[in-house]
């Protein structure tokens, strides 16, 4: 297939209409607009034969999502930031009834003081929301996760709903060369959707129902299990695409990592400035690398650890405040899973790329010779990279 | 979910996938009667068979009898008092529900 030049976000469009979607609810919110406006536009147009339902609000969108996905429809919508927030408490819905709905989300800062802009803080808001989470960092791989993000959802294995992650902006707004797939492609990977209880007026099923003190924690245990175990089943998803596209993806990725005595950590589009200030450090003949975490939930656990079992610092890179926390929700979630480590690096955490703010090659330079300082000393201070004052 | 176990006996293996229930309609198990600290008494000398109690009870468990008079299905009624207070000739009473 040629190459052609795309925004990520139309990147994505396209994806979903590979997919062939059935049912697209969605509202408009910035910078996530162009998604849905192309998909509203391939509908229109007879490209995509799919129900549009136009909504009033992110809260309606995701609840018709889970109607039609309930239904037994192949089911996409995208947000971002306060329209991810709005949508909070119907994500939760989403993952309890086990509905595979694939939702693409252009991060975006959370005002106040409002920002169109991307950092992570609308994810860290719906990490706990038992979704399936996956971080592109460029626009092939909007475009490749988002096709994954179907398989992976109605794998009848897994049955969760899925959030594919693009920096608002860096990656939806920003035209880059990518590989697009053939139908047959497509549908050699991503077999037809059918839901194990769909509404259906012949067999009905009761979902969504009020659970008592005494069965609500089996409820949770057995969705909180099934969402862990979907772990492996990735893999061999990320596996077969590789089959189909020749492109392979991992729940944690390394980039000349392999002798590395300092590790920078990062999820999203920095990931490909940080390749960039890593090179920098190796031709200077440092033992730098990089770890790039793919999939967010489940937390590869097993591969982390294993990534950085042999590296003496870890520098992580949040692009959200927790306020009064500990310094960044990614930083401290790798420092929890390093705990039990007999053998485990130091770790420092930084926090940089809020609201849009670029970083620099150099930045992240600076974070490597200023975190290996603050992890050998174990500061927890919170670090800002590249704020005034 | 298993209908035949006991909730205290289902185990989270029990679960079926998204907590749908495969058998609708199985709310009507769950008792509701053990709620109950007031319970309602029809007085039948100043009832009218009216039917108001029936019509506002939340629960929708007063019944009419085969002779025109209302009871409540002490399996579901709370003991709310609604039937009490609209009762237009004062018929039914709350008392405490004996221990």
């Amino acid at each position: 297939m040629a190459m052609v030049g795309m925004e990520g976000s139309l990147a994505m469009a396209e994806a979903a209409r590979l997919a062939n979607v059935d049912v697209v609810a969605a509202y408009p919110i910035t910078p996530q607009t162009h998604i849905v406006e192309r998909l509203a536009e391939m509908v229109a147009n007879g490209e995509l034969n799919a129900s549009y339902i136009p909504v009033e609000s992110e809260h309606s969108a995701m609840s018709a999502c889970l109607g039609s996905s309930a239904a037994g429809a192949r089911t996409f919508t995208a947000t971002a930031g306060q329209g991810l927030e709005l949508m909070h408490e119907v994500l939760y819905v989403a993952s309890g009834l086990r509905l595979p709905i694939v939702m693409g989300v252009a991060n975006r800062a959370l005002s106040c003081p409002l920002s169109v802009w991307g950092d992570h803080s609308d994810v860290m808001a719906v990490r706990d929301t038992g979704w399936i989470q996956v971080f592109a960092e460029n626009g092939q791989q909007a475009f490749d996760l988002t096709l994954c993000a179907f398989r992976i959802a109605e794998d009848p294995k897994v049955l969760f709903p899925v959030m594919v992650h693009i920096d608002g902006f860096h990656l939806s707004h920003v035209v880059e060369p990518l590989y697009l797939m053939e139908q047959e492609q497509v549908n050699s990977f991503l077999p037809p959707f059918s839901y194990p209880f769909p509404l259906d007026p012949d067999t009905p099923v009761t979902m969504g129902a009020f659970t008592v003190p005494i069965l609500y924690s089996e409820a949770r245990k057995s969705m909180e299990t099934a969402l862990r175990s979907t772990r492996v089943i990735i893999n061999h998803i990320f596996a077969d695409f590789a089959r189909v596209s020749g492109r392979q993806y991992s729940a944690v990725e390394q980039y000349r990592s392999d002798d590395a005595d300092t590790l920078l950590l990062t999820m999203g589009s920095y990931s490909q400035i940080a390749m960039d200030a890593v090179d920098q450090l190796r031709d200077r003949g440092e033992k730098v690398g990089l770890i790039r975490l793919r999939l967010w939930r489940p937390f590869p656990f097993d591969e982390l650890r294993q990534a950085v079992e042999n590296c003496q610092t870890l520098v992580v890179l949040d692009r959200c405040v927790s306020p009064a926390g500990p310094p960044g929700p990614v930083c401290s979630e790798v420092k929890a899973a390093l705990y039990s480590q007999k053998k485990r690096p130091n770790v420092a955490g930084f926090i940089g790329g809020l609201g849009g703010r670029d970083l620099t090659p150099a930045e992240f330079v600076q974070m490597v010779e200023r975190g290996r300082v603050i992890a050998a000393e174990g500061g927890e201070e919170i670090e800002m990279i590249g704020v005034r004052g | 979910m298993s209908a035949r176990k006991k909730d205290s006996e289902i185990t989270w293996q029990d679960i079926d996938i998204g907590a749908v229930i495969r058998t609708p309609g199985n709310a009507a198990e769950y008792k509701t009667g053990d709620w109950r600290s007031d319970k309602p008494t029809w007085n039948k000398d100043r009832c009218i068979k009216c039917g108001i109690c029936y019509l506002y009870c939340p629960e929708g468990c007063i019944r009419r009898d085969e002779k025109g008079f209302f009871e409540a299905d002490f399996y579901y009624c709370k003991g709310c008092g609604i039937c009490a207070r609209e009762c237009w000739t004062q018929a039914i009473t709350m008392g405490p529900e004996e221990q």
